[in-house]
């Protein structure tokens, strides 16, 4: 076991990049990812990380000097939030088509416009389709513990992919907490150096990135879903050694307090600890509240989500972004998605919370279940907005 | 530049085509048009980088005629990722080999990287991740397959396109010349970030194509070498003339050859008798349905810019001082 140091999350996250011995760092300044990479950088300055940092002109950059560096064998890193993942749109679907085991934390923070540089999932829920596997983190040891493992998962010749672990803006990215470290040498026994599954060499020459006419095209799109489908498999067993190596063990979907709840939350990244002390308070009030939090965003644990959602009556899904003009919800439709075609569904409700900064408190998940009880019997609308003015 | 002698590059003026190598690396089968310019001077520049290359190249015309899945014309590891960020592409690949060389987990020796892209992909969006990748001084070569116009995509005007030229986005009409802007300098700019070695060339004047690229690759530091790419589809002239209007851009002073070394500019190729643009335009569709005063406008600017550029070669400082950081410091 490790000793418990007290840190900003942010350079915990870096320290883990540390110890995963990243090799490429390509990244351009956003708040609130700064902290990582200022702190990567100046490991990399001091000799504390033998690495090559790029400081690129652009995110769209640092995601294509990412594809390069991995192409060519470097195991890479880098982060963004926001506007900077948005600006990286275009780049991250390719990386995911070429198959390069990139790791990425994205702070997540609201998208523009207006401009807000404060936490909630806009960016990365339009980032949703990318062909990555994205994971939430819910505080620090989370971040730093996916932030070591992401690597061992996107690495696994049987998986290839590249991964993103979200933790949230400030909420997470600028606060203090304890820290269970881990050394150096127990690091590097659970994540070996890289081997590359393709890589840029002139010994091997490869030509990586041609395109597809119409009779190859789908052929590809399908590899990649299936791909992507089948990481679940290599990302439980990963999960599952560090689980045996640190005693923290973690699970597509988990839950709180779910026994016998007849209402149940759903929530992804930090919120759900705020949502745990808001439950505790329903159960001693009585009320038969649980907690549901995903963790594992893609692949979509479809199986796992249907049993940890089976018994419930009613689901209330709280999104921290939005779908415009369609079901309003990112979550909200990927959840009611999942469900549909079971016999036997709870009802769903879904609630926009915590949309650009917007402060959530314990007291506030006590209100919205209060009003998704009383809404349940005859829903008036499609989707509903906590605590919204006028 | 010294120590590697190329100084002086008289050397190679020397070389003959049975001295040039036979070993092939962008090879038959791709699917350039008929008379393209810019496939003979990829063919030449895959020829001078040689062996232990990695190529990143941009999405455009050479992209698309060479890498059909699952055929490849590329016997160079070459990856192409999208547009506009090719020169960060070949940024992250040199920073790995960088990496993986000092940790020595590099097999062979250490990979030259050559970025590649076309005007558009260039000049246009591809300019700030270029500009990026020249300001951090990674050690590549970036070629400019220098076409005029977004040729694969159906012949749109870009900002290499030269004044007067017709395109499907800069049409002649009644109240339109055609392109009614100057070409885009990239070479200036290139000059302007202070990089060891710039140049021109031409399919025109392989000799002199191949002694740059050879030079610019093995220049440490970025490189930049801007190459005219004859377009008989879009330029709309006979396929046949590829290589004759390639020469004729340099002997109208349209597209002189030079390389910047340093910051010292040097004139490579100096036509006896600089011809009237209109001996370069009139093979050209593209020029077709130009007037006299638009002609001689193009006649005036290219006088004056030719005689800057030979003020520039004959200057005795350099354009820039470059900034080579001492070792051990």
């Amino acid at each position: 076991m490790g000793h418990r140091i007290g840190m900003e999350v942010s350079i915990a996250v870096s320290h883990a990049v540390q110890l995963a011995r990243a090799e490429a760092i390509a990244a351009y300044p956003i708040t609130p990812q700064t902290h990582i990479v200022e702190h990567l950088s100046s490991l990399v300055a001091n000799g504390d990380l033998e690495a090559e940092f790029i400081t690129v002109e652009s995110e769209h950059s640092a995601m294509s000097a990412s594809i390069g560096s991995a192409a060519a064998g470097a195991r890479t890193y880098t982060a963004t939030s926001s506007q900077g993942l948005a600006l990286m749109n275009e780049i991250l679907f390719i990386t995911s088509a070429m198959r390069l085991p990139i790791v990425m934390t994205v702070a997540n923070r609201a998208l523009s416009g207006p401009l807000s540089i404060w936490n909630d999932h806009g960016d990365i829920m339009a980032a949703r389709d990318i062909g990555w596997i994205q994971i939430f983190v819910e505080n620090g040891q989370e971040a730093f513990d996916h932030s070591i493992m992401a690597f061992k998962i996107a690495e696994d010749h049987r998986v290839v992919m590249p991964t993103i672990v979200n933790l949230d803006g400030f909420i997470l990215t600028h606060v203090v907490e304890a820290h269970e470290m881990m050394d150096q040498e127990t690091v590097d026994r659970f994540l070996p150096p890289l081997k590359p599954y393709h890589v840029l060499d002139p010994q091997k020459p490869v030509t990586m990135g041609a395109f597809a006419m119409p009779e190859l095209f789908t052929e590809c799109k399908m590899a990649h879903q299936m791909a992507l489908t089948n990481a679940h498999g290599p990302i439980l067993e990963v999960w599952k050694e560090w689980g045996e190596l640190t005693g923290r063990h973690y699970k597509p979907v988990e839950t709180y307090r779910t026994e016998g709840a007849k209402v149940l939350l759903l929530i992804m990244g930090s919120l759900a600890e705020v949502a745990e002390t808001a439950v505790d308070a329903m159960r001693e009030q009585g009320m038969p509240v649980g907690l549901v939090r995903i963790r594992l965003w893609r692949p979509f644990p479809f199986a796992e989500l249907r049993q940890a959602l089976a018994g419930a009556d009613l689901v209330v899904i709280c999104d921290r972004a939005l779908s415009l003009g369609g079901a309003a919800g990112p979550v909200l439709a990927e959840v009611r998605s999942a469900l549909y075609p079971l016999a036997h569904k709870p009802q769903t409700l879904g609630y926009a919370i915590g949309l650009g900064g917007r402060d959530v408190q314990p007291v506030d998940f006590e209100k919205l279940v209060k009003h998704a009880q009383a809404e349940a019997k005859q829903p008036s609308q499609e989707f509903y907005y906590y605590g919204v003015r006028g | 530049m010294e120590k590697f002698g190329f100084a002086n590059s008289t050397k190679f003026d020397t070389y003959a085509s049975r001295m040039m190598p036979r070993e092939e690396f962008f090879t038959s089968g791709h699917r350039s048009c008929q008379g393209c310019g810019e496939a003979l001077a990829v063919r030449w520049a895959c020829k001078a980088i040689g062996k232990d290359t990695i190529i990143a190249h941009a999405t455009g015309c050479m992209e698309i005629v060479s890498s059909a899945m699952p055929q490849t014309a590329w016997m160079h590891p070459w990856i192409h990722v999208a547009f506009e960020n090719t020169s960060a592409v070949a940024s992250g690949i040199e920073a790995a080999l960088k990496v993986l060389e000092r940790k020595g987990k590099l097999k062979g020796p250490m990979p030259k990287v050559v970025a590649m892209g076309g005007d558009g992909g260039t000049s246009d969006i591809g300019l700030q991740s270029l500009s990026g990748a020249l300001e951090r001084g990674h050690n590549f070569t970036y070629i400019c397959w220098d076409n005029e116009a977004y040729m694969n995509t159906g012949i749109q005007r870009s900002s290499a396109t030269p004044f007067g030229a017709m395109t499907t986005t800069s049409p002649p009409g009644k109240k339109s010349y055609g392109q009614h802007t100057w070409k885009k300098d990239m070479v200036a700019i290139a000059v302007a970030h202070g990089i060891p070695y710039v140049a021109t060339a031409s399919p025109g004047y392989l000799f002199d194509l191949y002694f740059k690229v050879k030079k610019a690759v093995e220049t440490p530091g970025p490189a930049y070498i801007h190459v005219l790419s004859v377009c008989p589809t879009g330029w709309r002239s006979a396929t046949d003339l590829s290589v004759r209007l390639a020469r004729l851009a340099t002997e109208t002073a349209v597209f002189p050859l030079f390389e910047v070394v340093d910051g010292k500019y040097r004139l490579t190729v100096q036509p006896p008798q600089i011809r009237p643009v209109r001996d370069y335009m009139k093979p050209q569709g593209r020029f077709r349905h130009l007037r006299d005063p638009e002609v001689e406008f193009i006649q005036k600017q290219t006088e004056a810019r030719y005689k800057l550029l030979l003020e520039k070669c004959q200057a005795p400082f350099p354009e820039f001082s470059p900034v080579h950081v001492p070792e051990g410091i």
